[in-house]
């Protein structure tokens, strides 16, 4: 299909006012528009729990549910819990790491066929529609980092400098790189609504391909000094998964009391492992992200 | 964004307002065609076959067929012809919601842009979040809505429904409240799509009133209507769509004339 033609005002007819229709700030308008925005946000979340009578409590129930259900399996049955020292606080910093990412990955893709009859009959920039998910995402993630909190100061853990610097870089590492991923997912799936059930594809798997429910120390075990070793490595989820294991768990008293006798609980490059990496490809992502976004918002009305 | 108030005088007689020839121009067309693909299919699967049995995946035909067209400032232009000819697409690349192909769309002042009555309406959220939800779609700040809410909801003539869920009401008092808010946010080019033909008569009565006086604000107007009579005496200039193509530009009675010889 050949790209609608893009040829602005030029400088004189801007100088006397004129202007092209649908052009606005980009990559930028969540911050230029942020009433409009945050209006979005409260109707998502408006309508998300409609007819629900425990609402906004299904955002704790489905994370303790998966919770239970790999703390038994894996934790108790393959007895992963022996050899990690609070092991429930290990899994759940992983947890609410995949599960962000799966919310706000998902959520963007299907944020522009999700609202086709405001794409498609009222012009009003359509960033803001992968950005009110990820918001609403965050809203949903705020729960379940104050259980997070609440169990690891169960186990003696307490917030230092380090665990703030490993969560903050987490968050961002996170947030930027799946907003990217978010944006191409939206863009692409207005052209091909395959592209959704192949999401919801990469989100079951990523919870298997980061240390989540595993020590990363088992995976080097078995494919360390390989090629996928260094891509398991590189792979931005794992690189947040490990942050958030530092911010909770790492440095908690009964992790600290056990490294001697067991090194491996220890993490490659401690403490913040390949954060620079994860900030690379993650801003790399955006980038391309919002490239691809860019080009194809254009095209959004008369596809849906 | 306020503009200096456009150069255009009061409502004409019975017709729509009398604009000099000279007045600022708000919107340029030039030479704007837009292709529609009949792509069905919105898979995988389906482009890998046509892919393979080298079909021609999509067959395209001519929604907008180069199209030029000027409207200047406090004039109210009507945009007229039978299904399919191009009337609403010509409106969507006004507004930005589509683009053209070719050729380009210029504007000056902002837009506010009425495709269809309460697209932007939730029936989940309160009349009341409604107005701010969709006053904010259509380009308004909060503080503007804060300012207009009691017109808007006068006008509207449902106050005591404000707080229900949108989707309890008639569909008379959702379209009542849609309108209030579209009317309400006071842009330099309203476009507006066959809109006219809401509501019971006396309400009807209002919104043409409305419209009147938007118009003798000097407020610049792009209409799309089936509705010829009403057009004929609302519009200062009636545009005649055929196939995507411009057939008559000019004075509303003969546009109507010619629509309804063809």
């Amino acid at each position: 299909m050949t790209r609608p033609a893009v040829r602005g005002p030029s400088r004189a007819e801007r100088a006397e006012g004129w202007r092209a229709p649908g052009t606005d700030a980009g990559w930028l308008n969540p911050v230029t528009e942020r009433f409009l925005l945050r209006l979005l946000v409260k109707k998502e979340l408006r309508v998300r729990y409609r007819g629900s009578v425990l609402g906004m409590v299904w955002s704790y129930v489905k994370p303790a549910v998966q919770f239970v259900v790999f703390y038994i399996a894996l934790g108790v049955f393959l007895q992963l819990s022996k050899d990690t020292p609070a092991y429930a606080v290990y899994l759940f910093s992983g947890i609410v790491v995949v599960n962000l990412f799966g919310e706000v990955f998902g959520n963007a893709t299907r944020s522009i066929t999700g609202n086709a009859p405001l794409v498609s009959k009222i012009y009003l920039p359509s960033q803001l529609f992968p950005w009110s998910s990820m918001i609403v995402a965050l809203v949903h993630f705020l729960p379940q980092l104050v259980v997070l909190v609440v169990g690891a100061l169960l186990f003696g853990w307490r917030p230092s400098p380090t665990s703030l610097v490993a969560f903050g870089l987490g968050m961002v590492i996170l947030l930027v790189f799946t907003m990217g991923l978010g944006l191409l997912g939206a863009a692409l799936n207005a052209a091909f609504r395959d592209v959704e059930n192949f999401v919801d594809l990469i989100v079951m798997v990523a919870t298997w391909l980061s240390p989540v429910l595993y020590r990363i120390a088992m995976v080097q075990e078995a494919i360390g000094g390989t090629v996928l070793w260094w891509l398991y490595q590189l792979n931005p989820l794992t690189i947040v998964v490990e942050l958030f294991h530092v911010a909770f768990w790492r440095y908690g008293p009964r992790v600290v009391e056990k490294v001697p006798a067991d090194p491996t609980l220890t993490q490659p490059g401690e403490p913040f492992g390949l954060w620079w990496a994860g900030l690379l490809i993650a801003a790399a992502t955006f980038v391309v992200g919002t490239v691809v976004f860019e080009r194809s918002k254009r095209r959004f009305a008369q596809e849906l | 964004m306020t503009l200096p108030p456009p150069d255009a005088p009061g409502p004409g007689g019975g017709a729509g307002p009398v604009v000099p020839a000279a007045a600022r121009e708000m919107v340029r067309i030039q030479h704007v065609s837009k292709r529609f693909s009949l792509r069905h299919d919105h898979s995988l699967k389906q482009l890998v076959f046509s892919a393979l049995q080298r079909k021609k995946l999509a067959d395209t035909f001519m929604a907008l067929d180069d199209v030029d067209l000027t409207v200047r400032a406090g004039e109210t232009v009507g945009l007229i012809g039978f299904n399919g000819s191009g009337k609403s697409t010509l409106l969507k690349t006004i507004s930005g919601v589509l683009f053209p192909d070719e050729g380009r769309v210029m504007l000056r002042g902002r837009v506010a842009g009425l495709i269809e009555v309460g697209a932007g309406f939730h029936p989940d959220l309160s009349g009341r979040e409604n107005v701010y939800l969709n006053g904010a779609i259509l380009g308004m700040s909060r503080q503007q809505i804060d300012e207009r809410f009691d017109d808007i909801l006068a006008f509207s003539e449902i106050e005591q429904f404000i707080d229900t869920d949108v989707k309890y009401y008639s569909s008379g008092m959702f379209l009542r409240l849609a309108f209030s808010v579209a009317v309400h946010t006071d842009p330099d080019i309203f476009l507006v799509d066959e809109i006219l033909s809401v509501g019971d008569e006396p309400f009807q009565a209002k919104c043409l009133e409305r419209i009147r006086e938007l118009q003798a604000a000097g407020r610049t107007m792009v209409v799309v209507s089936h509705e010829l009579d009403m057009l004929e005496r609302l519009c200062s200039r009636i545009v005649v769509l055929r196939g995507g193509r411009i057939v008559f530009d000019g004075d509303p009675v003969q546009a109507v004339r010619t629509l309804r010889e063809s």
